[in-house]
């Protein structure tokens, strides 16, 4: 079996905030990386670094110190290396929220099509692309739906299929089933193993839901601001 | 895929709602503006009604509507005789009150000479004063028909004639009677007074007195060589048409026009302040969805146009509507309204720039918004 490829790299990540007596350390000095196919988690207490580290990885925060490659183009080190960190994340990078974060305004499709409109391609081919998505994500029959008459589960889907509008290698999702019940945050976790797999992506998740432990293929550890351990292959 | 249009779409009835709000607005600083024009064409409609090019009036004063104007009567002769001068007429002009129709009116009563300059032309209705007693033609504005029968002083005019638009500086509906009526009312003294002055051996005043003598010139006559000719005779002065015009927008409407003028500037601000008011909060309430389209890649410009073009479209519905409003009320106000178009194309361009402004405080705070504010709870 060929190796696949590292999605996500890092090493020695540091981010804090504040100065002085009111200095923290958010993550010291925190090194991972992430294949094409693996879902990971991101675990920790509160305050632990989590949503810190996705949001470095998702290029929202800058990190004080350490370097970053991302599906194979190194985007920081010491410094960002590219200057536009929002068309770096239409390129490479897909999110997916705790409450879906869906436009109200746009209806499923549209809301899917968006990041394709906005990554530069035609409205027809954006929804054309869009539908198929959200058929592949089995919320076809909903296309024309606001999001306000989506139930979670529905909406968790479009939210995905916007996710993958722009074929992202890296998925970054923060608390992804806390918004669902645990039968229905099983079929997300199902649906994200199988994108992974089938679109040769990465997940990165950050999670409080014990329930879906056990759908990760690695867990990462995180304690004041650093990696402690990691479970799984 | 237009989010600005599309987010109205969603939101449409509040759209509409708050447009609705706004265009009321709009119609308060659209009414503000008719009026101001109102009152500036109201003051200039009597000056105008005559068609003269020369007005005489008694020396050292700026009547007769500035200033209290008395000339003797006979001036008409001899400003008729002037070399330029093809027409001329007296009048009077006096504000006066009158009851019919079960209230009481008050009128601004103008003495003409029938047949002569001054006399009203432009009739809507009915015919010119024909008699030199108890004739009236009315300014459709004071409630009278053709016909109609109304006590002046001591004596009682019949409606001849209508015109329309024809009032004072203060909007009162003008009165055309004939010149000897008007004089009388005007100038003579009611008999118990008259018989109190004769006991006493004063003498009676004349009464062939008139306000102003007004001269309609030759083609190619110049005005200036007329007035600077009765001004010569040291007993009278005289001002062109243009002259008279200026004297009543710089000093009799001139407070008033200011006055207007200032609420006029203040209710611009108080538009701009709500315009801004309502963008912001608009923006405020999609702070969250902002931050979303900023996490998933959304460049500036696309925020940026949302805010911007939703700005711009409810200025633009609200003005519409306001304009609408006004166009159709503006019968009902009791003094003229007058709206021209570059008025309402002016008030267009200032709520655009109003918008862009206001924009700017929602642009700010869309554009500082954290796009790691889109994750978490």
């Amino acid at each position: 079996m060929a190796p696949r490829d590292t999605l996500v790299e890092i090493s020695g990540i540091s981010k804090h905030f504040g100065e002085g007596e009111a200095r923290v350390d958010a993550l010291r000095e925190v090194g991972l990386s992430v294949a094409a196919g693996e879902v990971v988690a991101l675990l920790g207490p509160s305050g632990s670094g989590k949503t810190t580290l996705l949001n470095v990885i998702g290029c929202i925060l800058d990190p004080d110190a350490g370097r970053m490659v991302l599906d194979g183009e190194t985007v920081f080190d010491g410094r960002w290396l590219r200057g536009n960190l929002r068309r770096l994340r239409l390129d490479k990078i897909g999110f997916i929220f705790q409450f879906h974060n869906l436009l109200p305004f746009l209806d499923a499709t549209d809301n899917v099509a968006l990041v394709l409109h906005l990554a530069g391609h035609d409205g027809a081919t954006a929804r054309r692309r869009a539908v198929e998505l959200l058929d592949y994500l089995e919320v076809g029959n909903r296309k024309d739906a606001m999001p306000a008459k989506l139930s979670g589960g529905e909406a968790q889907r479009v939210a995905i299929a916007r996710a993958l509008a722009n074929s992202p290698r890296i998925i970054l999702a923060d608390e992804p089933t806390a918004a669902l019940d645990s039968h229905r945050a099983g079929i997300v976790m199902d649906l994200l193993r199988r994108l992974a797999a089938e679109q040769d992506a990465c997940i990165i998740a950050v999670t409080h839901d014990e329930k879906i432990y056990d759908r990760f293929d690695r867990i990462f550890h995180l304690r004041d601001g650093r990696l402690e351990s990691q479970e799984g292959a | 895929m237009n989010l600005a249009f599309r987010d109205v779409r969603h939101n449409l009835f509040r759209f509409l709602l708050t447009c609705l709000g706004l265009s009321l607005l709009m119609a308060v600083v659209l009414s503000m503006i008719g009026i101001y024009n109102g009152l500036v064409v109201d003051a200039l409609t009597i000056v105008r009604a005559p068609d003269a090019d020369v007005w005489v009036v008694e020396a050292r004063t700026q009547g007769p509507f500035a200033e209290a104007s008395r000339i003797p009567g006979d001036t008409r002769d001899a400003i008729a005789r002037l070399h330029g001068v093809e027409e001329a007429g007296s009048l009077t002009y006096q504000t006066a009150e009158a009851t019919f129709g079960g209230r009481t009116h008050r009128l601004y009563l103008v003495g003409v000479e029938p047949g002569r300059l001054g006399a009203p032309s432009d009739l809507a209705a009915g015919r010119p004063i024909g008699r030199s007693h108890h004739e009236i033609v009315a300014d459709v504005g004071a409630g009278l028909a053709l016909g109609d029968r109304i006590p002046l002083g001591r004596d009682t005019f019949e409606v001849v004639g209508l015109v329309r638009d024809q009032v004072n500086s203060g909007g009162d509906p003008a009165i055309y009677l004939p010149l000897r009526d008007a004089q009388r009312l005007q100038f003579e003294l009611a008999p118990p007074a008259a018989r109190v002055q004769i006991a006493r051996g004063a003498a009676i005043e004349g009464k062939n007195t008139v306000n102003a003598v007004v001269a309609r010139l030759a083609p190619g006559a110049s005005a200036e060589a007329v007035v600077e000719t009765v001004r010569r005779w040291k007993h009278l002065a005289a001002l062109t048409e243009a002259e008279q015009e200026h004297l009543l927008t710089a000093s009799v409407v001139d407070r008033a026009r200011r006055q207007i003028g200032l609420f006029m500037g203040i209710l611009l601000a108080v538009s701009a302040v709500v315009i801004a008011l309502i963008i912001y909060t608009m923006t405020m309430e999609k702070l969250r969805q902002i931050a979303t389209l900023k996490l998933i890649g959304a460049p500036d410009r696309t925020i940026v146009g949302l805010i911007v073009q939703q700005s711009l479209a409810l200025g633009g519905v609200g003005w519409a509507f306001g304009l609408i409003l006004v166009m159709l009320i503006k019968d009902v106000f009791p003094r003229r309204v007058v709206l021209e178009p570059v008025n309402a194309l002016a008030l267009a361009g200032i709520v655009f720039v109003v918008c862009i402004a206001a924009s700017g405080l929602g642009v700010r705070a869309a554009l500082r918004v954290d796009p790691a504010t889109a994750l978490g709870g």
